[in-house]
């Protein structure tokens, strides 16, 4: 049995954790939401889109990744912390192609449920455009990079859970992109199967299941609702 | 230009056997295929990856990631300028146009013949003889537009690399001003005897008594590093020596590799014996692959006078050997995290720290990874002791610093001096005049006005790497702080969203402002940027990428402002521009087909 053994404080409020907690599982544990979106409660920390940047005794780094300490002053909601937020979510919106309106995900999609939340009302940033595949090889699932945020966690899922290893990024910089593990480098020709943990983790539409379009009506779904940074403390008692 | 399947897998299984298949080497093994067959085929990433036992998704990833592979062909000839500002004030872009008119290729395309592709690169550390190429990966400097012409008349008549006059490679080490690093003579051995001499702990002591800070930059204490490696778990450690040298206007470990790669290695062997670790690797550039032989000769010299190997200088216990790993092009992988991920095969990405290297560092043992400076000043405080080398320098900055000294003087090159030596004293030495900023550290340093020329090289006040690049009074600021951010957008590793993004979003805006359509809007959007790149990167690079930007827009506004528009905001699309295709596929040119012209 582990056992509370100290705490901490975001934006002034005590937070008790556990030995071995980051910042962002005692906050989500405790009810606090700390916007963030690479993060997946079933695979390692990534550390990568930077939205849990907290500052902590005057340094700042990822929540998802700081471990939890005795005694840590951590500020979270605060306007300087959301507006650089508001900002990454902007670039997370310009480097990619994301159409919302004709997307599957829409409602059900994390990077949108967040700038909702931020209250963003437009992606500021003049767009890239850039150029990126779309793969509908494979019998079940749609692969379409356009709208790939490169959080990994189809990477980490295909590895660390289905043993397959169907995903790698490669590139860098603003080319840095997903790749597929055949030799086609076309998913239909990977071990893929839309069983697999990595068919179901995609937190934006990059990953979707074929043939399953607008089961739940725009309206109805996850963040329609209620905004995600609402939905904190049923997400903790999910992942318990 | 294809090879036949036979071939490649002779060469393949050549350079897999030579690591013994051996997936942590990849990075190694990729550089020794692509030098045979000229590029990593996808078919060539798929045999590899074969006889490797890992996925062909892992070898491409790693293919993509670094500069100097390349999954298609870029021709027999891969001709890359580098493009420094340093370069650029030598006149380096008149010449890469010079070279793509006579060639008759594109920037970055293969001609059609396949013969040779001619593009730019990021600065090879040769800004005191540049402009300067790499054909291949090896090095040419002080270009002429005669040489040139030589080197295309070379090209074309398809002769080897290495048939080339030998004069062309030839590297200058540029000694300037030398103190107790760069002018003492070394007689091999002398320091690892003196290291054993004072035994593990008496060595470790000393290196604290020194106060010795790493020469790469951060300036974190050697001793502590050294004594948190040597107290880690772990049943094996290491000693790497960074020497991807990738600051841009850096360039003195180029010169201690290449004069004095002696003292290097036994600063290693020192560490070695200090921590307990038995193996030590160079990470060497990629750019630095011309010293590569003298350095593998120099190992073996050492290995033949007992200063490497087993029982080092008939001390039981003390076994220690260096290899050298190439780079293939990454900035990032100066980063110490970045740099043992290439180590281990990988892309160059930064790992979430902590855990640091001393803890779990190559193949998650415990490792020490010092620049190559550091490893040579752990010599002379084996020699001298740490009391003498404490006294040298200001309190918090012991000892000598090699600068690169490079830009607008009479007498660029190396010069070392005791830190806490002014700015304004460097300037004179090196005959520079009427210099209206000094770029200190590199493009993630810091821009100096004059006046700030009284400040001081050191830790607690100007700190550097050792670049120091000068800007005379015809020199555009601007153009500087451009070249700077397009240099950071093209070595972001892409791993997080601010550096990723932001590094591309900046140097979109500043050719914007270049192109005359910047307003006062996009100088706060980069500060904007900036600040979030700043404050939520994950490694160094995205955290000082747009440091020379934000103090150009601070030191240098005039050169920004008088690029501006005087408007609140004009877009950066472009009629006439975007209706060119269009005029041309009409063929038309008359008045009505020019709807965006400008009066």
């Amino acid at each position: 049995m582990t056992k509370i053994t100290n705490t901490l404080t975001i934006d002034g409020r005590r937070v008790p954790f556990v030995e071995g907690q980051t910042i962002l599982e005692a906050a989500l544990a405790a009810g606090i939401y700390i916007p963030n979106l690479c993060r997946h409660p079933e695979l390692r920390p990534h550390g990568s889109c930077k939205l849990c940047t907290v500052t902590v005794s005057g340094r700042n780094g990822s929540a998802c990744t700081m471990r939890a300490l005795p005694g840590q002053e951590v500020l979270n909601n605060t306007p300087e912390l959301n507006g650089r937020r508001r900002l990454i979510l902007q670039m997370l919106f310009v480097e990619g192609n994301h159409f919302c309106p004709g997307c599957e995900k829409s409602g059900n999609c994390e990077l949108q449920a967040l700038a909702y939340d931020a209250e963003i009302l437009t992606p500021h940033f003049a767009h890239f455009f850039p150029k990126r595949e779309v793969d509908a090889s494979h019998p079940d699932v749609l692969l379409d990079l356009n709208r790939c945020v490169l959080c990994e966690r189809c990477v980490q899922a295909s590895r660390d859970i289905d043993g397959k290893n169907v995903f790698s990024l490669a590139g860098r910089g603003i080319d840095s992109h997903l790749i597929v593990n055949s030799t086609s480098g076309k998913l239909a020709d990977s071990d893929f199967a839309v069983t697999d943990k990595a068919a179901s983790v995609c937190p934006v539409g990059a990953i979707l299941v074929k043939r399953v379009g607008f089961a739940v009506p725009i309206g109805e779904r996850q963040y329609d609702a209620e905004s995600i940074s609402h939905q904190a403390e049923r997400l903790v008692s999910q992942e318990a | 230009m294809g090879h036949d399947v036979s071939t490649l897998k002779d060469i393949i299984d050549g350079a897999v056997a030579r690591y013994q298949s051996n997936p942590s080497y990849l990075v190694q093994i990729l550089g020794e295929v692509q030098d045979k067959a000229n590029y990593i085929s996808p078919v060539t990433s798929d045999l590899i990856s074969k006889r490797l036992g890992i996925s062909v998704a892992d070898v491409r990833s790693v293919v993509a990631f670094y500069s100097f592979f390349h999954h298609e062909s870029r021709g027999k000839y891969r001709v890359l300028f580098s493009d420094n500002i340093t370069d650029r004030m030598a006149g380096n872009l008149a010449l890469f146009e010079h070279m793509l008119r006579r060639l008759k290729v594109q920037p970055g395309q293969v001609s059609r013949d396949g013969l040779v592709s001619v593009g730019l690169t990021s600065c090879t550390g040769m800004c005191d003889q540049g402009p300067a190429l790499l054909v291949n990966n090896h090095v040419i400097t002080r270009l002429t537009p005669r040489r040139v012409d030589e080197i295309c008349d070379l090209i074309r008549s398809k002769a080897p690399v290495s048939d080339w006059p030998s004069h062309y490679f030839k590297v200058e080490d540029n000694i300037r001003r030398a103190e107790v690093l760069l002018g003492a003579s070394h007689r091999p051995g002398e320091a690892l005897r003196a290291a054993v001499r004072r035994g593990q702990q008496g060595m470790l002591d000393e290196v604290r008594l020194s106060n010795l800070r790493g020469r790469g930059g951060a300036g974190f204490t050697t001793a502590v590093k050294w004594e948190a490696c040597r107290d880690a778990s772990g049943d094996e450690r290491f000693i790497v020596c960074n020497a991807d040298e990738g600051e841009p206007g850096t360039f003195k470990d180029r010169v201690l590799l290449q004069s004095f790669a002696g003292r290097v290695f036994e600063g290693m062997a020192i560490a070695g014996y200090t921590v307990g670790a038995k193996r030590g690797f160079v990470y060497l550039r990629a750019e630095y692959l011309y010293m590569l032989g003298d350095l593998r000769a120099t190992l073996e010299r050492m290995r033949a006078d007992n200063l490497l190997g087993n029982r080092i200088l008939g001390v039981g216990g003390f076994d220690f050997d260096i290899e050298i790993h190439l780079g293939a092009g990454a900035y990032v992988c100066g980063e110490e995290t970045a740099l043992l991920q290439s180590m281990e095969g990988k892309p160059g990405r930064p790992r979430i720290r902590p855990p640091f290297p001393v803890t779990r560092g190559y193949l998650g043992k415990p490792t020490v990874v010092n620049n190559v400076e550091t490893l040579c000043k752990t010599t002379e405080i084996a020699l001298h002791g740490g009391k003498w080398y404490g006294g040298l320098g200001t309190k918090q900055s012991t000892g000598t610093k090699i600068l690169s000294v490079a830009g607008d003087c009479d007498r660029p090159g190396l010069y070392e001096y005791t830190f806490g030596v002014r700015v304004a004293e460097v300037l004179e030495e090196c005959g520079a005049r009427d210099a209206i900023a000094v770029q200190v550290g590199g493009a993630s340093g810091t821009c100096l006005s004059p006046q700030e020329f009284g400040r001081r090289i050191s830790f607690e006040d100007v700190p550097t790497a050792g670049a120091f690049m000068i800007f005379g009074k015809d020199r555009d600021m601007f153009e500087v702080a451009r070249n700077f951010a397009h240099f950071f957008a093209h070595e972001s590793c892409g791993f997080c969203t601010p550096c990723r993004a932001g590094t591309t979003l900046i140097a979109r805006m500043m050719d914007k402002i270049a192109d005359g359509n910047g307003t006062q809007y996009e100088m706060n959007e980069i500060m904007r940027v900036r600040d979030v790149m700043t404050t939520s990167s994950h490694c160094g690079l995205g955290q000082t990428a747009g440091r020379a930007i934000g103090e150009t827009i601070q030191k240098f506004r005039g050169v920004y402002e008088k690029r501006l528009s005087h408007e609140d905001f004009v877009p950066a699309f472009n009629l006439e521009a975007a209706v060119a295709k269009a005029r041309e596929v009409a063929g038309r040119d008359d008045s009505d087909a020019h709807l965006g012209a400008t009066a």
